[in-house]
């Protein structure tokens, strides 16, 4: 079971409420606090190139949040309802200087760049892109938990 | 937190001294401070990052846009932030060698090259 799903309106002030709401959840789930920052950025950055992508093309419906945990990781996916993602260009600190339109770069989310700093903030991060939209899945591992708190079911089969 | 926005004038240089989160709700509000400046014709900027809690490609995006409009008046545009979360998106999308990035407000101010 999810132990945290967020259905948000396509606007940018809920772009932080999925980050308040997102790390809470790691934080309760265990994350490592070294992970918490990269987590942040991560969800922060993901949920922004789904609204800025519902924003671009005119998308009203909503963008999806969902954090579950199980025992070994955390798995946190967004989901848009925008149109597939492209390739991310090899040179992007160049494509965003030498776009020709001064405002270009301003642009609210460029969902090109969102999905490069994904890439390179998290090892386990993958795009899924459907007819309805595009999934991005980040994963963290989850501290291994101590023995005591293993369930029974778990304990029967040792015994087994 | 709220993005908190002040400046001040060193020299021949602006200083931008930000705080709080950069994000896509609070972006606008960055770009048009540095439109602002260059408009009324200050061209060599600095970014002080040291009270950023977070920036994501929203900011950046800002800031390569303010970069793009002071270079059109021969001017410059450098950062300051020694905070490694910060910087550490910066390296992963390049931008590292696309802007100045010093350790002090006063190395920023002072330097020419």
């Amino acid at each position: 079971m999810a132990l945290v799903e967020l259905t948000l309106a396509p606007l940018p002030a809920h772009v932080r409420t999925a980050r308040l709401v997102v790390v809470a959840a790691a934080r309760r789930a265990g994350l490592d606090a070294d992970l918490i920052d990269e987590l942040r950025l991560a969800v922060g950055e993901a949920t922004s190139r789904a609204v800025g992508l519902h924003a671009r093309n005119g998308v009203d419906g909503p963008v999806q949040v969902r954090v579950v945990d199980n025992p070994a990781r955390l798995t946190v996916t967004v989901t848009d309802q925008g149109p597939a993602a492209g390739p991310v260009p090899d040179d992007l600190a160049g494509d965003m200087l030498d776009s020709d339109d001064p405002h270009d770069a301003d642009d609210v989310v460029d969902p090109d760049v969102s999905l490069a700093v994904l890439a390179g903030l998290v090892d386990d991060y993958a795009v899924e892109a459907n007819d309805s939209g595009t999934t991005v899945t980040l994963r963290w591992p989850l501290p291994v938990r101590a023995v005591g708190q293993t369930g029974p079911a778990s304990t029967q089969a040792a015994q087994a | 937190m709220d993005l908190s926005l002040s400046t001040r004038t060193e020299g021949d240089r602006t200083v931008v001294v930000v705080g709080g989160e950069i994000d896509v709700y609070t972006a606008p509000k960055l770009r048009e401070q540095l439109i602002d400046l260059v408009s009324s014709g200050q061209y060599h900027l600095v970014v002080d990052m040291e009270g950023v809690e977070f920036l994501d490609s929203t900011g950046l995006g800002v800031l390569v846009g303010g970069l793009k409009r002071v270079r059109a008046h021969e001017g410059s545009l450098r950062l300051v932030c020694t905070q490694e979360r910060i910087l550490k998106i910066f390296r992963i999308t390049g931008l590292t060698k696309v802007f100045p990035i010093h350790g002090t407000v006063e190395e920023a101010v002072a330097a020419t090259d």
